[in-house]
Protein backbone atom coordinates (compact mmCIF):
# COMPACT_ATOMS: atom_id res chain seq x y z
CA UNK A 1 0.00 0.00 0.00
CA UNK A 2 1.26 3.70 -0.77
CA UNK A 3 0.90 6.09 2.23
CA UNK A 4 -0.98 9.26 1.23
CA UNK A 5 1.47 12.15 2.71
CA UNK A 6 -1.86 14.56 3.57
CA UNK A 7 -2.83 12.55 6.84
CA UNK A 8 -1.07 10.88 9.50
CA UNK A 9 0.45 7.38 8.76
CA UNK A 10 -0.11 5.89 11.57
CA UNK A 11 -4.41 6.61 11.42
CA UNK A 12 -3.85 5.17 7.45
CA UNK A 13 -2.07 2.22 9.69
CA UNK A 14 -4.78 1.65 11.58
CA UNK A 15 -7.52 1.89 8.58
CA UNK A 16 -5.83 -0.71 6.80
CA UNK A 17 -5.66 -3.12 9.27
CA UNK A 18 -9.52 -2.37 10.37
CA UNK A 19 -9.80 -2.83 6.72
CA UNK A 20 -8.55 -6.36 6.25
CA UNK A 21 -10.45 -7.27 9.62
CA UNK A 22 -13.90 -6.54 8.08
CA UNK A 23 -13.09 -7.66 4.74
CA UNK A 24 -12.24 -11.12 6.36
CA UNK A 25 -8.19 -10.92 5.08
CA UNK A 26 -7.56 -11.22 8.62
CA UNK A 27 -9.05 -13.35 10.61
CA UNK A 28 -10.41 -12.77 14.64
CA UNK A 29 -7.31 -14.25 16.90
CA UNK A 30 -5.25 -14.54 13.49
CA UNK A 31 -1.61 -12.80 14.64
CA UNK A 32 -0.71 -9.50 13.00
CA UNK A 33 2.46 -8.52 11.51
CA UNK A 34 5.10 -7.10 14.25
CA UNK A 35 5.46 -3.53 14.03
CA UNK A 36 9.05 -4.33 12.95
CA UNK A 37 8.10 -6.59 10.19
CA UNK A 38 5.04 -4.31 9.33
CA UNK A 39 7.98 -1.18 8.97
CA UNK A 40 10.32 -3.29 6.96
CA UNK A 41 7.63 -3.98 4.40
CA UNK A 42 6.12 -0.78 4.20
CA UNK A 43 9.22 1.34 3.83
CA UNK A 44 7.84 2.95 7.21
CA UNK A 45 9.08 4.39 10.68
CA UNK A 46 8.91 1.90 13.36
CA UNK A 47 7.66 4.47 15.75
CA UNK A 48 4.81 5.12 13.32
CA UNK A 49 4.08 1.45 12.98
CA UNK A 50 3.80 0.81 16.93
CA UNK A 51 1.14 3.72 17.00
CA UNK A 52 -1.11 2.41 14.74
CA UNK A 53 -0.54 -0.54 16.48
CA UNK A 54 -1.44 1.02 19.94
CA UNK A 55 -4.43 2.91 18.10
CA UNK A 56 -5.95 -0.36 17.78
CA UNK A 57 -4.85 -1.88 20.94
CA UNK A 58 -6.71 0.69 22.43
CA UNK A 59 -9.91 0.43 20.25
CA UNK A 60 -9.97 -3.16 21.22
CA UNK A 61 -9.41 -3.80 17.90
CA UNK A 62 -6.15 -5.81 18.65
CA UNK A 63 -5.16 -7.55 21.97
CA UNK A 64 -1.32 -7.96 22.99
CA UNK A 65 -0.21 -11.58 24.40
CA UNK A 66 3.14 -10.57 26.13
CA UNK A 67 6.49 -11.96 24.54
CA UNK A 68 4.31 -13.24 21.43
CA UNK A 69 2.51 -10.01 19.41
CA UNK A 70 -0.62 -9.01 18.52
CA UNK A 71 -3.92 -10.51 17.15
CA UNK A 72 -7.28 -9.53 16.21
CA UNK A 73 -9.75 -9.10 18.78
CA UNK A 74 -12.44 -12.41 18.99
CA UNK A 75 -15.07 -9.35 18.25
CA UNK A 76 -13.37 -6.96 16.17
CA UNK A 77 -15.35 -7.92 13.11
CA UNK A 78 -18.48 -7.17 14.66
CA UNK A 79 -17.57 -3.93 16.78
CA UNK A 80 -15.86 -2.60 12.98
CA UNK A 81 -19.01 -3.84 11.20
CA UNK A 82 -21.04 -2.08 13.90
CA UNK A 83 -19.52 1.60 13.64
CA UNK A 84 -19.03 1.46 9.83
CA UNK A 85 -23.08 0.80 9.81
CA UNK A 86 -23.97 3.91 11.79
CA UNK A 87 -21.92 5.85 9.34
CA UNK A 88 -23.08 4.09 6.02
CA UNK A 89 -25.61 6.39 5.39
CA UNK A 90 -24.00 9.81 5.82
CA UNK A 91 -20.35 8.60 4.43
CA UNK A 92 -21.91 6.28 1.39
CA UNK A 93 -25.22 6.81 0.62
CA UNK A 94 -25.93 10.78 0.85
CA UNK A 95 -23.06 11.73 -0.97
CA UNK A 96 -24.31 9.29 -4.06
CA UNK A 97 -27.94 11.15 -3.87
CA UNK A 98 -26.42 14.28 -3.94
CA UNK A 99 -24.06 13.66 -6.89
CA UNK A 100 -27.47 11.36 -8.54
CA UNK A 101 -29.47 15.04 -7.68
CA UNK A 102 -26.28 16.98 -9.07
CA UNK A 103 -26.46 14.95 -12.39
CA UNK A 104 -30.25 14.40 -13.10
CA UNK A 105 -30.51 10.86 -12.52
CA UNK A 106 -34.15 10.16 -10.70
CA UNK A 107 -33.85 8.25 -7.47
CA UNK A 108 -36.42 5.81 -8.82
CA UNK A 109 -33.59 4.97 -11.00
CA UNK A 110 -31.17 3.95 -8.13
CA UNK A 111 -33.73 2.42 -6.43
CA UNK A 112 -34.41 -0.13 -9.86
CA UNK A 113 -30.95 -0.50 -9.77
CA UNK A 114 -30.02 -1.63 -6.12
CA UNK A 115 -32.95 -3.96 -6.67
CA UNK A 116 -31.49 -5.57 -9.86
CA UNK A 117 -28.98 -6.84 -7.11
CA UNK A 118 -31.74 -8.54 -5.56
CA UNK A 119 -32.53 -8.97 -1.76
CA UNK A 120 -29.40 -9.40 -0.40
CA UNK B 1 25.30 -2.41 22.82
CA UNK B 2 25.19 0.85 20.61
CA UNK B 3 23.42 3.34 23.10
CA UNK B 4 21.71 6.44 21.03
CA UNK B 5 23.09 9.81 21.86
CA UNK B 6 20.94 13.08 22.07
CA UNK B 7 22.15 16.57 20.48
CA UNK B 8 21.59 20.15 21.76
CA UNK B 9 22.36 22.95 19.74
CA UNK B 10 22.22 26.27 21.54
CA UNK B 11 22.35 29.48 19.43
CA UNK B 12 24.38 27.25 16.95
CA UNK B 13 25.62 30.11 14.07
CA UNK B 14 28.23 29.83 11.92
CA UNK B 15 29.13 32.15 9.47
CA UNK B 16 31.11 31.90 5.67
CA UNK B 17 33.06 34.93 5.34
CA UNK B 18 30.66 36.52 7.26
CA UNK B 19 27.44 35.65 5.69
CA UNK B 20 25.88 33.25 8.11
CA UNK B 21 24.78 29.50 7.45
CA UNK B 22 23.49 29.18 10.33
CA UNK B 23 21.85 31.45 12.37
CA UNK B 24 21.08 31.20 16.29
CA UNK B 25 19.73 27.52 16.36
CA UNK B 26 18.36 25.99 18.90
CA UNK B 27 17.33 22.21 18.71
CA UNK B 28 17.66 19.19 20.24
CA UNK B 29 17.59 15.99 18.98
CA UNK B 30 15.79 12.98 20.80
CA UNK B 31 17.82 9.70 21.13
CA UNK B 32 16.72 6.67 19.35
CA UNK B 33 14.94 8.50 16.57
CA UNK B 34 15.35 9.06 12.68
CA UNK B 35 14.85 12.69 12.36
CA UNK B 36 14.97 14.05 9.11
CA UNK B 37 16.57 17.15 8.16
CA UNK B 38 14.88 19.26 5.41
CA UNK B 39 15.56 22.20 3.85
CA UNK B 40 16.08 23.56 -0.44
CA UNK B 41 19.92 24.02 -1.55
CA UNK B 42 21.94 26.36 0.90
CA UNK B 43 19.56 26.26 3.36
CA UNK B 44 21.84 25.34 6.24
CA UNK B 45 21.80 21.72 6.23
CA UNK B 46 25.05 20.11 5.74
CA UNK B 47 26.36 22.68 7.64
CA UNK B 48 24.86 21.69 10.39
CA UNK B 49 25.66 18.25 9.74
CA UNK B 50 29.29 19.19 9.68
CA UNK B 51 29.29 21.16 12.84
CA UNK B 52 26.89 18.71 15.00
CA UNK B 53 29.60 15.89 13.53
CA UNK B 54 32.53 18.31 15.12
CA UNK B 55 34.02 18.53 11.20
CA UNK B 56 33.51 22.47 12.26
CA UNK B 57 33.77 24.81 14.95
CA UNK B 58 30.60 26.96 15.56
CA UNK B 59 31.70 30.46 15.08
CA UNK B 60 29.11 31.30 18.49
CA UNK B 61 27.17 29.14 20.72
CA UNK B 62 27.74 25.57 20.81
CA UNK B 63 26.95 21.73 19.75
CA UNK B 64 26.59 19.20 22.67
CA UNK B 65 26.38 15.66 22.49
CA UNK B 66 25.12 13.43 25.33
CA UNK B 67 24.06 10.29 26.59
CA UNK B 68 24.94 6.62 26.07
CA UNK B 69 28.18 5.93 27.50
CA UNK B 70 29.62 9.56 26.75
CA UNK B 71 28.54 10.43 30.14
CA UNK B 72 27.97 14.54 30.80
CA UNK B 73 27.34 16.39 27.51
CA UNK B 74 30.31 17.12 25.38
CA UNK B 75 31.38 19.44 22.24
CA UNK B 76 32.10 17.09 19.48
CA UNK B 77 35.08 19.68 17.87
CA UNK B 78 38.38 18.39 18.63
CA UNK B 79 37.12 15.57 20.75
CA UNK B 80 38.05 11.89 19.76
CA UNK B 81 35.24 10.39 22.08
CA UNK B 82 32.68 11.99 20.80
CA UNK B 83 33.87 11.93 16.83
CA UNK B 84 34.46 8.27 16.78
CA UNK B 85 30.79 7.79 17.80
CA UNK B 86 29.48 10.27 15.09
CA UNK B 87 29.36 9.01 11.82
CA UNK B 88 28.65 11.16 9.05
CA UNK B 89 28.17 10.17 5.51
CA UNK B 90 28.35 12.78 2.52
CA UNK B 91 28.65 12.56 -0.56
CA UNK B 92 31.93 13.80 -1.52
CA UNK B 93 33.34 10.39 0.47
CA UNK B 94 36.03 12.06 2.40
CA UNK B 95 38.01 9.76 2.12
CA UNK B 96 41.33 8.96 0.29
CA UNK B 97 41.01 8.48 -3.18
CA UNK B 98 43.88 6.74 -4.23
CA UNK B 99 43.31 3.41 -2.13
CA UNK B 100 41.25 0.52 -2.96
CA UNK B 101 38.10 -0.31 -1.21
CA UNK B 102 39.09 -2.55 1.37
CA UNK B 103 41.63 0.18 3.06
CA UNK B 104 38.82 2.36 3.62
CA UNK B 105 36.82 -0.76 5.41
CA UNK B 106 39.65 -1.33 7.33
CA UNK B 107 40.31 2.13 8.18
CA UNK B 108 36.58 2.69 9.16
CA UNK B 109 36.95 -1.70 11.71
CA UNK B 110 39.52 0.62 12.99
CA UNK B 111 38.38 4.10 14.23
CA UNK B 112 34.64 3.16 14.82
CA UNK B 113 34.14 1.55 18.72
CA UNK B 114 30.75 -0.20 17.34
CA UNK B 115 31.79 -1.60 13.95
CA UNK B 116 30.12 -4.52 13.23
CA UNK B 117 32.69 -6.90 10.06
CA UNK B 118 29.53 -9.11 9.81
CA UNK B 119 27.14 -6.72 8.48
CA UNK B 120 30.20 -4.45 6.68
CA UNK B 121 30.84 -7.18 4.16
CA UNK B 122 26.69 -8.37 4.18
CA UNK B 123 26.24 -5.01 2.74
CA UNK B 124 29.17 -4.83 0.42
CA UNK B 125 27.55 -7.80 -1.26
CA UNK B 126 24.42 -6.85 -2.02
CA UNK B 127 25.52 -3.40 -2.79
CA UNK B 128 28.20 -4.80 -5.04
CA UNK B 129 31.23 -2.66 -4.19
CA UNK B 130 33.95 -4.17 -5.43
CA UNK B 131 36.72 -4.50 -2.50
CA UNK B 132 39.58 -4.66 -4.69
CA UNK B 133 38.70 -1.60 -7.04
CA UNK B 134 40.29 1.93 -6.26
CA UNK B 135 37.94 3.96 -5.38
CA UNK B 136 38.61 6.96 -7.68
CA UNK B 137 37.44 4.09 -9.99
CA UNK B 138 34.43 3.32 -8.94
CA UNK B 139 31.21 4.43 -10.01
CA UNK B 140 29.09 7.77 -8.29
CA UNK B 141 26.79 5.23 -7.83
CA UNK B 142 29.14 2.53 -6.00
CA UNK B 143 31.00 5.42 -4.23
CA UNK B 144 27.89 6.47 -2.86
CA UNK B 145 27.04 2.78 -2.17
CA UNK B 146 30.69 2.71 -0.18
CA UNK B 147 29.30 5.62 2.18
CA UNK B 148 26.27 3.86 2.94
CA UNK B 149 27.73 0.71 3.69
CA UNK B 150 30.17 2.58 5.94
CA UNK B 151 28.06 4.69 7.30
CA UNK B 152 25.38 1.78 8.36
CA UNK B 153 28.16 -0.56 9.37
CA UNK B 154 29.80 1.81 11.87
CA UNK B 155 26.51 1.26 13.98
CA UNK B 156 27.10 4.79 15.32
CA UNK B 157 25.16 6.48 18.45
CA UNK B 158 24.67 9.05 16.38
CA UNK B 159 24.38 8.54 12.17
CA UNK B 160 24.07 11.28 9.93
CA UNK B 161 23.20 10.69 6.03
CA UNK B 162 23.96 13.99 4.00
CA UNK B 163 22.53 13.66 0.98
CA UNK B 164 24.50 10.74 0.78
CA UNK B 165 22.75 8.25 -1.48
CA UNK B 166 22.20 11.09 -4.21
CA UNK B 167 24.36 9.47 -6.36
CA UNK B 168 22.30 6.16 -6.28
CA UNK B 169 20.15 4.83 -8.76
CA UNK B 170 16.49 4.21 -7.32
CA UNK B 171 17.08 0.02 -6.90
CA UNK B 172 20.21 1.31 -4.64
CA UNK B 173 18.18 3.68 -2.63
CA UNK B 174 15.52 1.63 -2.09
CA UNK B 175 17.81 -1.31 -0.84
CA UNK B 176 19.54 1.34 1.88
CA UNK B 177 16.22 2.40 2.83
CA UNK B 178 15.85 -1.63 3.14
CA UNK B 179 18.67 -2.15 5.05
CA UNK B 180 18.91 1.18 6.84
CA UNK B 181 15.37 -0.04 8.37
CA UNK B 182 16.12 -3.34 9.40
CA UNK B 183 19.74 -2.59 11.06
CA UNK B 184 17.62 0.63 12.77
CA UNK B 185 15.29 -2.01 14.20
CA UNK B 186 17.63 -4.56 15.36
CA UNK B 187 20.52 -1.68 17.08
CA UNK B 188 17.75 1.27 17.46
CA UNK B 189 20.30 4.96 17.36
CA UNK B 190 20.05 8.35 16.41
CA UNK B 191 19.50 8.59 12.77
CA UNK B 192 19.36 12.00 10.64
CA UNK B 193 19.04 11.97 7.03
CA UNK B 194 19.80 15.19 5.35
CA UNK B 195 17.43 15.49 1.86
CA UNK B 196 15.59 17.71 -0.22
CA UNK B 197 13.58 14.50 -1.72
CA UNK B 198 10.92 15.04 1.25
CA UNK B 199 7.98 12.49 -0.32
CA UNK B 200 11.17 9.84 -0.85
CA UNK B 201 12.20 9.49 2.93
CA UNK B 202 9.21 11.49 4.81
CA UNK B 203 7.72 7.78 5.78
CA UNK B 204 11.12 6.43 7.72
CA UNK B 205 11.56 9.43 9.87
CA UNK B 206 9.95 10.09 13.12
CA UNK B 207 10.93 13.75 13.55
CA UNK B 208 11.60 16.70 11.07
CA UNK B 209 13.68 19.51 11.40
CA UNK B 210 13.56 22.36 8.15
CA UNK B 211 15.92 24.54 7.95
CA UNK B 212 15.43 27.72 5.57
CA UNK B 213 18.20 30.07 5.21
CA UNK B 214 20.25 28.65 8.36
CA UNK B 215 17.13 29.33 10.66
CA UNK B 216 14.58 26.19 12.07
CA UNK B 217 11.65 26.76 10.36
CA UNK B 218 10.19 24.05 12.26
CA UNK B 219 10.81 20.80 14.18
CA UNK B 220 7.95 18.23 15.14
CA UNK B 221 7.20 14.88 14.40
CA UNK B 222 6.21 14.23 10.69
CA UNK B 223 3.10 12.43 11.41
CA UNK B 224 1.80 16.04 13.26
CA UNK B 225 2.79 17.83 10.14
CA UNK B 226 0.62 15.77 7.57
CA UNK B 227 -2.55 16.93 7.69
CA UNK B 228 -1.61 20.24 9.50
CA UNK B 229 -1.63 22.53 6.48
CA UNK B 230 -4.95 23.13 4.92
CA UNK B 231 -6.75 24.90 1.63
CA UNK B 232 -9.67 26.49 1.22
CA UNK B 233 -10.49 27.33 -1.80
CA UNK B 234 -14.37 29.50 -2.52
CA UNK B 235 -15.05 33.40 -3.15
CA UNK B 236 -12.41 35.23 -2.56
CA UNK B 237 -14.64 37.38 0.39
CA UNK B 238 -15.42 34.25 2.45
CA UNK B 239 -11.96 32.58 2.12
CA UNK B 240 -10.70 36.09 3.04
CA UNK B 241 -12.82 36.41 6.58
CA UNK B 242 -12.19 32.39 7.07
CA UNK B 243 -8.37 33.05 6.91
CA UNK B 244 -8.41 35.66 9.07
CA UNK B 245 -7.12 33.82 12.13
CA UNK B 246 -4.77 31.58 10.47
CA UNK B 247 -0.84 31.94 9.14
CA UNK B 248 -1.49 32.02 5.50
CA UNK B 249 1.37 30.64 3.72
CA UNK B 250 0.36 31.18 -0.03
CA UNK B 251 -2.88 32.25 -1.58
CA UNK B 252 -3.75 32.40 -5.28
CA UNK B 253 -6.88 33.51 -7.69
CA UNK B 254 -9.21 32.34 -10.25
CA UNK B 255 -11.63 35.31 -11.33
CA UNK B 256 -13.49 35.28 -8.23
CA UNK B 257 -12.56 31.98 -6.62
CA UNK B 258 -9.72 32.37 -4.24
CA UNK B 259 -7.56 29.28 -2.79
CA UNK B 260 -5.35 29.63 0.43
CA UNK B 261 -3.11 27.42 2.03
CA UNK B 262 -2.88 27.99 5.79
CA UNK B 263 -1.19 26.60 8.92
CA UNK B 264 -3.07 25.00 11.62
CA UNK B 265 -5.02 22.84 13.06
CA UNK B 266 -8.96 22.68 11.56
CA UNK B 267 -11.52 21.56 14.81
CA UNK B 268 -14.93 20.11 13.60
CA UNK B 269 -16.59 23.54 14.37
CA UNK B 270 -14.55 25.52 12.18
CA UNK B 271 -14.71 22.94 9.09
CA UNK B 272 -18.18 22.97 9.75
CA UNK B 273 -18.06 26.49 9.42
CA UNK B 274 -16.50 26.71 6.90
CA UNK B 275 -18.93 24.33 4.83
CA UNK B 276 -21.49 26.52 5.86
CA UNK B 277 -20.12 29.41 4.14
CA UNK B 278 -19.82 27.41 0.86
CA UNK B 279 -15.88 27.03 1.60
CA UNK B 280 -13.94 23.81 0.33
CA UNK B 281 -11.28 22.55 2.63
CA UNK B 282 -8.65 19.82 1.57
CA UNK B 283 -5.56 18.52 3.34
CA UNK B 284 -2.14 19.74 2.39
CA UNK B 285 0.42 17.04 1.90
CA UNK B 286 3.92 17.31 3.45
CA UNK B 287 6.30 17.74 0.26
CA UNK B 288 3.62 20.90 -0.88
CA UNK B 289 3.87 22.22 3.36
CA UNK B 290 7.63 21.78 2.54
CA UNK B 291 7.50 23.84 -0.41
CA UNK B 292 5.35 26.27 1.04
CA UNK B 293 7.35 26.71 4.32
CA UNK B 294 11.02 26.83 2.72
CA UNK B 295 9.26 28.44 -0.65
CA UNK B 296 10.24 31.84 -1.90
CA UNK B 297 7.75 34.06 -0.89
CA UNK B 298 4.81 35.05 -2.86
Amino acid sequence: MVFDDRSPIYLQIAEQIKNDIVTGALAEDEQVMSTNQYAAFYRINPATAAKGFAQLVDDGVLYKKRGIGMFVAPNARDLLRTGRRDSFFADVVDPMIREAKAIGIPLKDIVQHIRSYGEA
Amino acid sequence: MTAALTVRTEDLSVRFAGVPALDRLDLRLAPGKIHGLLGRNGSGKSTLAATLAGFRRPDEGRVLIEGGDLGTAQEPYENAVVTSRVCLIRESGDRPDAVPVKHAVGLAAALRPYWDADLAGDLLDRFEVPLNKKIQKLSRGKKSALGVVLGLASRAPLTIFDESYLGMDVPSRNLFYDMLLADYAEVPRTIVLSTHLVSEVSAMLEEVVILDQGRLVTQSPVDALRGRGASIVGPAAAVDEFTGGFTVLAEERLGGTKSSTVLGDLDPALLAQATAAGLEIGPVGLQDLFVHLTGVKS
